[in-house]
C-alpha cells in the first residue's frame, strides 16, 4: 500500500519533468540563434502565424519549466516523507532522542548523529564567523582596492574547491597536524576542560569542525563584505566628522548597520556545514557515540547516510536512513529559508 | 562609550584592529594556496599519461588510471546540463517577463532555498524515484541529482543576466510590432547569452567534484561504461573511494584525481569570472 503510493508519486513527478525538459530543449536552440532588432522585426513580419504558434509553445514551455521546478522541490519532500514513513511509524518521535543504532536488531535512534551534526557545525560556525567577518571587514572597509580585488577572488575560489578535495586534504594533512600539534597543545593547557580531555585520534569532531570551518568561511566572508559595502558612505562620513577614526567608525556605525546581514551570512554558512557530507565523512571518524571530548570520533547525519545507505539490508534500516535524509532536508529548508528572508529584507529595499 | 581614552590609545587600538582583519583575510586566502600547493605536490607525482588513459587496476597491481572516471564525469555532468539548462533558463524567463506578484516571489524563494539543500538529500531523492523503482543504479539517476543541484545556480545567474539587458531594448522590440515571444527569444536572450552561459559554466563547476549523491546513484564502476542506464565510474567518486581505502598506492591515485578535479573546477570558475568582467563594465 505504502509502496504503491510512493510509486504513484514518483511517476507523476518524473512525468511532469519529462515533457517540459524536452520542449525546453527546442526553445533553447531557438534562443541561441543570433538576431538583432531589425532582423527579428523582419522575421516577425514575414511569417506571422507560425510565430504566434511558436509564441504559444514558448509560453507553455516557460510555464512548464517553472512548474517542473516547483514539482522537483515538492517531489523532494513528498518522496523523502513517503519513503521514510515506515521508520516514522515504527519509531515515532523517539527516533530523535534514542541513541541505539543497531541494524541487527532493527533498532534505530538518531541522537548520536544529530549530536555529531550539531557539534561539528557549531565548531565550524564559531571559527568561521569570527574569521569570516573580520576578513569581510578588511575587504570592505580597510583594504586598498588594488589588494581587495585579488583577495576576494582567491577567497571566492576557495568556495569552489570540491568537498572531496577538502576531505582528502583533511584526512592526510590536517588530521596528522591536529593529532601531533594542535590537539596535544590544547590538551596540555586546557586539558582540565572535559571537551579537551581524553585520547587523541587525529580524526574526530574537532578536525571535522575545522575542515567545515574552512569550507564555509568564504560564504561568511563574501556576504559580510557585500553587506558592509552596502552601508551608505554618508553614515561613515558622519561619524568620521565627529572625530572617530576608521576603526571606531567601523565598530560604531558599519558593524551595527550590517549586523542583520552578517547574521544571515552566518546562518547561510551554518546551513552548508549542517549538510556537508563527503569531507566530514572522511575526517570525523564515523563512530556513533556521544562523547564529551571533541577529540573523540563522532558521526553526522549526512555521513551515516553516505556510509550505510548502499549496505542497508532491511526495509526499516533503509527507511530510517531516509528519515535522516528527511530530517536534513527539513533542517536545511528552515535554516536557509530564514537566512534568505533576512538577506532579502536587507538587499531588496536597497535595490528598488 | 566605546573608544574613550587618549588619542594615542584610540589610534593604537585602531591599528591593531585593522591589522587583525588583514590577518584574517590573509589567512583565509593562504588556506587556498596551501591546499592547492599540497594537491599539486602530491598529485603531480601520480599524474602521467597512463593515469589519464588507463582503467583502474585491481589492488596490488601497480599502475592503472582513472580514464573511465573522467569520461564518466563528462557524461554525467553533460546529461545533467542538458536537463537543467533549458528548465533553468526558461524559469528565469518566467521570473523576469511572465511572473508577477506572490507566485513569482515564491518561485524565486524556493529556488534560493533549493540551493541550500544538502546534495546528499537530493541524491536520496534521485534514488527513490530513479534507482529504487528500476532496481539498479544508473548514471542517469546521478545526472538527475546533478541537474537538481544545477537548477538554482542557473536560475539566479540567468535571471541576473536577463535583468541586465535594458528594458528599453525589449520594449523597442514590442514597439516594432514583435510579439512577446519574438522580443524575448530574438532580442533579449541573444543579448543575455554570455551571462547565461557564464551561469551554466558556474553550475557545471558546482557539480563537478560533487560526490555525495553519486554514492547511491552512479555507484561507480571498474570498467568502461558509456551507457547512462548502467552504473558508471566518476572521478570524484574514485577519489573518495581511493582516499578512504587502506592502500598506499590508491592514496597516491586519490591525490592525482584530486589534482585533475581541482584544476578543472578552478579553470571553469576562472573562465566564468573572466567572461563576467566585461559585461559588468559595459
Amino acid at each position: 500500500m505504502k509502496d504503491s503510493m510512493a510509486k504513484a508519486d514518483s511517476g507523476s513527478a518524473s512525468g511532469e519533468v519529462g515533457p517540459a525538459g524536452a520542449a525546453g530543449g527546442g526553445e533553447a536552440v531557438a534562443a541561441a540563434a543570433p538576431g538583432d532588432l531589425a532582423k527579428a522585426a523582419e522575421l516577425g513580419a514575414r511569417v506571422k502565424l507560425p510565430v504566434a504558434a511558436r509564441g504559444k509553445i514558448f509560453e507553455w514551455a516557460v510555464y512548464g519549466a517553472t512548474g517542473a521546478c516547483i514539482a522537483i522541490i515538492a517531489g523532494l519532500f513528498i518522496e523523502l516523507l513517503a519513503n521514510s514513513w515506515l521508520s516514522i511509524s515504527t519509531f515515532g518521535l523517539s527516533f530523535l532522542w534514542t541513541s541505539e543504532w543497531n541494524p541487527v536488531t532493527n533498532q534505530f535512534g538518531a541522537l548520536p548523529f544529530i549530536y555529531g551534526t550539531i557539534v561539528s557545525s557549531a565548531i565550524a560556525i564559531l571559527l568561521a564567523s569570527i574569521t569570516g567577518v573580520m576578513a569581510g571587514a578588511f575587504l570592505a572597509e580597510f583594504s586598498p582596492p588594488r589588494l581587495a580585488e585579488p583577495l576576494s577572488f582567491v577567497i571566492e575560489l576557495l568556495a569552489a574547491v570540491p568537498s572531496v578535495v577538502y576531505g582528502l586534504w583533511g584526512l592526510f594533512v590536517l588530521g596528522p597536524v591536529m593529532r601531533d600539534y594542535i590537539e596535544p597543545f590544547l590538551q596540555r593547557y586546557f586539558g582540565f576542560l572535559p571537551i579537551f580531555a581524553g585520547t587523541i585520534y587525529g580524526v574526530g569532531m574537532l578536525t571535522a569542525g575545522v575542515i567545515l570551518a574552512i569550507m564555509i568561511v568564504p560564504t561568511v566572508t563574501a556576504i559580510s563584505r557585500d553587506v558592509m559595502r552596502a552601508v551608505p558612505n554618508s553614515q561613515r562620513e558622519a561619524i568620521w566628522a565627529l572625530g572617530a577614526n576608521r576603526w571606531q567608525g567601523f565598530r560604531m556605525v558599519v558593524l551595527p548597520i550590517a549586523r542583520p546581514g552578517i547574521f544571515a551570512a552566518c546562518i547561510l554558512a551554518l546551513g552548508r556545514a549542517l549538510g556537508e557530507t563527503i569531507a566530514t565523512t572522511m575526517v570525523i571518524g564515523n563512530r556513533p557515540a556521544i562523547a564529551a571530548s571533541l577529540f573523540a570520533p563522532g558521526y553526522t547525519i549526512s555521513s551515516v547516510i553516505a556510509n550505510e545507505f548502499t549496505e542497508a539490508t532491511s526495509q526499516v534500516y533503509l527507511s530510517a536512513l531516509l528519515e535522516l535524509g528527511l530530517l536534513l532536508f527539513i533542517i536545511s529548508v528552515i535554516v536557509n529559508g530564514l537566512a534568505r528572508l533576512l538577506l532579502w529584507t536587507i538587499f531588496r529595499p536597497m535595490e528598488s | 562609550m566605546e573608544g574613550a581614552g587618549t588619542v594615542g590609545r584610540r589610534q593604537a587600538r585602531g591599528t591593531v584592529g585593522i591589522f587583525l582583519t588583514a590577518l584574517c583575510a590573509g589567512a583565509v586566502a593562504a588556506i587556498l594556496l596551501l591546499i592547492l600547493g599540497y594537491v599539486i605536490r602530491e598529485g603531480g607525482g601520480a599524474l602521467s599519461f597512463a593515469f589519464l588513459t588507463q582503467l583502474p587496476h585491481p589492488v596490488g597491481v601497480p599502475g592503472g588510471g582513472v580514464a573511465n572516471g573522467i569520461v564518466g564525469s563528462a557524461i554525467i555532468v553533460g546529461l545533467a546540463a542538458l536537463m537543467a539548462v533549458p528548465i533553468g533558463a526558461l524559469t528565469a524567463v518566467y521570473l523576469t517577463f511572465f511572473g508577477c506578484g506572490f507566485f513569482a516571489v515564491t518561485v524565486r524563494f524556493l529556488s534560493d532555498v533549493l540551493s541550500g539543500i544538502p546534495s546528499i538529500a537530493i541524491g536520496l531523492f534521485a534514488y527513490t524515484i530513479l534507482v529504487a523503482p528500476l532496481h539498479h543504479f544508473s548514471a542517469f539517476s546521478a545526472s538527475f541529482a546533478f541537474a537538481v543541484l544545477m537548477l538554482p545556480v542557473i536560475i539566479s545567474t540567468a535571471e541576473a543576466a536577463i535583468n541586465g539587458v535594458s528594458r528599453e531594448i525589449y520594449e523597442g522590440g514590442l514597439a516594432l510590432g514583435l510579439s512577446r515571444y519574438s522580443a524575448i527569444v530574438h532580442v533579449v536572450l541573444p543579448s543575455a547569452r554570455s551571462g547565461i552561459i557564464t551561469g551554466v559554466v558556474l553550475a557545471v563547476a558546482r557539480v563537478t567534484g560533487e560526490t555525495a549523491p553519486l554514492l547511491f546513484t552512479a555507484f561507480g564502476s571498474q570498467f568502461w561504461e558509456l551507457n547512462p542506464n548502467n552504473p558508471m565510474a566518476e572521478l570524484s567518486l574514485q577519489v573518495f573511494t581511493y582516499a578512504i581505502s587502506p592502500y598506499r598506492s590508491w592514496h597516491e591515485q586519490a591525490w592525482g584525481g584530486a589534482l585533475i578535479l581541482i584544476v578543472v573546477v578552478l579553470l571553469l570558475n576562472l573562465g566564468a569570472r573572466m567572461a563576467l568582467r566585461p559585461a559588468r563594465r559595459g
